[in-house]
């Protein structure tokens, strides 16, 4: 919402940083030339379709409203544009469909006509905000192969915003581990998985029954409650729910250090986790 | 019938009537539940997953008896509760509780969660005087709670703590039966693995018996002794959960487990990928044959005539497929 500048000022405030989206920080741009950026160059998917969606207008008026705003169609034209973009991301007899509205979609539909028109204009990056939350597995598979695909056919980057340890493993070539609005451990997926190096990380990725391994396997517990956001711990933020902590953990914030290739981790421990295996070892 | 089983489910049945126009006439049924057949040992977790609307919260409510069912019988310690009516059904309700979705709606927010925990045993009459306020604290620890939470109002607690209530005030009757209806999909990802963990320890520290009901097969499976895959009304594969990974045979189960990430991306990309297309039909009116075929990757000419009956193929492992 940040690097869409969508956070509403007041209360929200950008306090400092920069985001830089093709050269350009995006924080220094006017509101007229963000409203350029926003829908045509970085387009958003959210969490619920049927809250973002017009409940009054047909889908294809939606869709056309945008194509006529960014691309500057006319009706006819953007109309017909939109009938094709929900025949790309899979809408079934999609001429007929585009004249009916919101409620007679199912979720999974919604979704992809929420896809639509983040595609609608082209844009070089798309963010998806826990894309498939409110969808059926089947459909989620199908709804992520489709972002997968537009992905490596239009060249579009995509950030995936997600809480499942599953469709990053799948979907994603570089993972950025969050916690308390701070980066815990950032590396290519493969590394964060194979060598996970902060606490958080290992506990996440140890917590998480798995299909594929023994079921009476114990899964581990992080143990506790997320912080309050308005009242964080001094020093790490993960230090009251970390096997971990020690002395130092309480008092200072850790820095982002250099674990391996392209890998980093904000954890004063991070040198001694090379095995997560350990981590269970412990308690 | 199992003599071991403490539920046994036989062609359960539960339509829901859908009206028109001013009279209410019946126009159709949404056929929520259409033929359910399966039994829950003494001791044991069954798990039922499917997508939504497949009618897993359906079977549930049923066996609970909070409908009236259209058709079949649900045994429980085997007095059958279809025929049950009034004061015996009131009884036998005792036995069986309900851990529901969400901890935001099920709880009265007006109440405290001290007299949430405790109304279902003034409802059934099992303490007096003091041992109320004893058994309330002892239910708070047996959750991981603290008794001084008592006093304290719904809105006071996070999401996970209030699924623990829900579970205390499930425990308050003891009940041998507990129908956990997606009672972690609502929680964060480090508060589901609590909140399994805790359940799992209840089942065997007060020797429960669970139908686990939820969407997310891996969550599914690791709780669950077996699991029973549904799909538009219909059983469509019952086993064990180790052979369901290993060895699933209906389509549907096989594309159900593929669209499941495992959270590895070395194990993940050797896997087979079996893509759905389309979304699950309407239940008012099901495909004719297997209600899977228009979806099925394995389909052939028979699927769409004939509907495949649940059938064991050894051991406890039964399916419903022309094909298995």
């Amino acid at each position: 919402m940040s690097i869409m500048r969508l956070i509403p000022y007041p209360p929200g405030i950008i306090v400092g940083g920069e985001i830089i989206f093709k050269g350009r920080d995006l924080l220094k741009v006017t509101e007229e030339e963000i409203r350029h950026v926003r829908g045509s160059q970085i387009a958003m998917i959210f969490q619920e379709p049927t809250t973002s969606l017009n409940p009054v207008l047909t889908v294809k008026l939606q869709l056309a409203e945008s194509l006529m705003l960014h691309r500057g169609l006319d009706k006819q034209a953007a109309g017909e544009e939109a009938v094709k973009l929900l025949e790309i991301v899979g809408i079934p007899d999609a001429a007929r469909k585009a004249e009916g509205y919101p409620h007679q979609f199912s979720g999974g539909m919604q979704q992809r006509v929420m896809m639509a028109m983040a595609l609608s204009c082209n844009p070089e990056l798309l963010i998806a905000d826990e894309p498939t939350t409110s969808v059926d597995v089947t459909v989620q598979a199908q709804l992520l192969e489709l972002i997968d695909n537009l992905r490596s056919q239009f060249g579009t980057a995509v950030i995936l915003i997600t809480h499942n340890l599953g469709m990053v493993a799948r979907y994603v070539d570089r993972v950025n581990v969050m916690y308390a609005g701070r980066l815990m451990e950032t590396g290519p997926t493969d590394a964060i998985f194979a060598e996970p190096r902060h606490p958080y990380t290992i506990g996440l990725i140890a917590s998480v029954p798995r299909l594929d391994l023994p079921r009476k396997r114990k899964l581990f517990v992080i143990e506790g409650l997320p912080p309050n956001l308005a009242r964080l711990p001094q020093g790490c933020p993960f230090h009251p729910r970390c096997v971990y902590a020690l002395d130092r953990c309480r008092q200072e914030k850790p820095e982002l250090l250099e674990v391996g290739k392209n890998h980093y981790s904000a954890c004063f421990r991070s040198g001694e986790l090379g095995d997560k295996r350990g981590l269970m070892d412990e308690r | 019938m199992r003599d071991d089983a403490l539920v046994n489910v036989e062609n359960l049945v539960m339509y829901f009537p859908v009206t028109a126009g001013l009279m209410r006439r019946r126009v159709a049924d949404v056929k929520a539940v259409d033929g359910v057949s399966f039994y829950v040992r003494k001791g044991e977790t069954l798990g039922l997953v499917g997508e939504s609307g497949c009618g897993k919260t359906t079977t549930g409510r049923c066996i609970l008896r909070l409908y009236k069912i259209t058709a079949g019988n649900v045994y429980f310690k085997g007095k059958n509760l279809a025929e049950m009516g009034g004061k015996e059904l009131r009884s036998m309700r005792r036995h069986m509780q309900l851990i529901f979705q969400d901890p935001y709606a099920s709880l009265d927010p007006r109440m405290t969660a001290g007299d949430i925990i405790g109304e279902p045993l003034q409802v059934h009459n099992l303490v007096q005087g003091r041992e109320y306020q004893e058994q309330i604290d002892e239910l708070l620890r047996l959750v991981e709670l603290e008794p001084r939470m008592a006093v304290r109002y719904p809105h006071e607690f996070s999401g996970g703590q209030r699924q623990r209530i829900g579970i205390a005030r499930a425990l308050a009757v003891r009940p041998d039966f507990i129908v956990c209806d997606e009672p972690v999909s609502a929680l964060d990802v480090s508060i589901q693995t609590q909140v399994i963990t805790l359940l799992m320890r209840l089942r065997e520290e007060l020797k429960l018996t669970y139908l686990f009901i939820a969407h997310d097969l891996s969550v599914v499976r690791h709780i669950s002794d077996r699991v029973a895959v549904m799909y538009l009304g219909k059983i469509m594969e019952i086993t064990d959960s180790d052979e369901l990974y290993d060895n699933p045979l209906n389509p549907y189960t096989q594309a159900l487990l593929s669209a499941v990430p495992i959270p590895d991306p070395v194990v993940d990309r050797q896997r087979k990928r079996i893509l759905l297309t389309g979304d699950v039909p309407s239940p008012i009116n099901p495909p004719s044959g297997c209600h899977f075929n228009p979806r099925c990757h394995m389909v052939i000419d028979i699927c769409k005539e004939e509907e495949p009956e649940l059938r064991n193929i050894g051991g406890e492992h039964w399916v419903a497929c022309h094909r298995a």
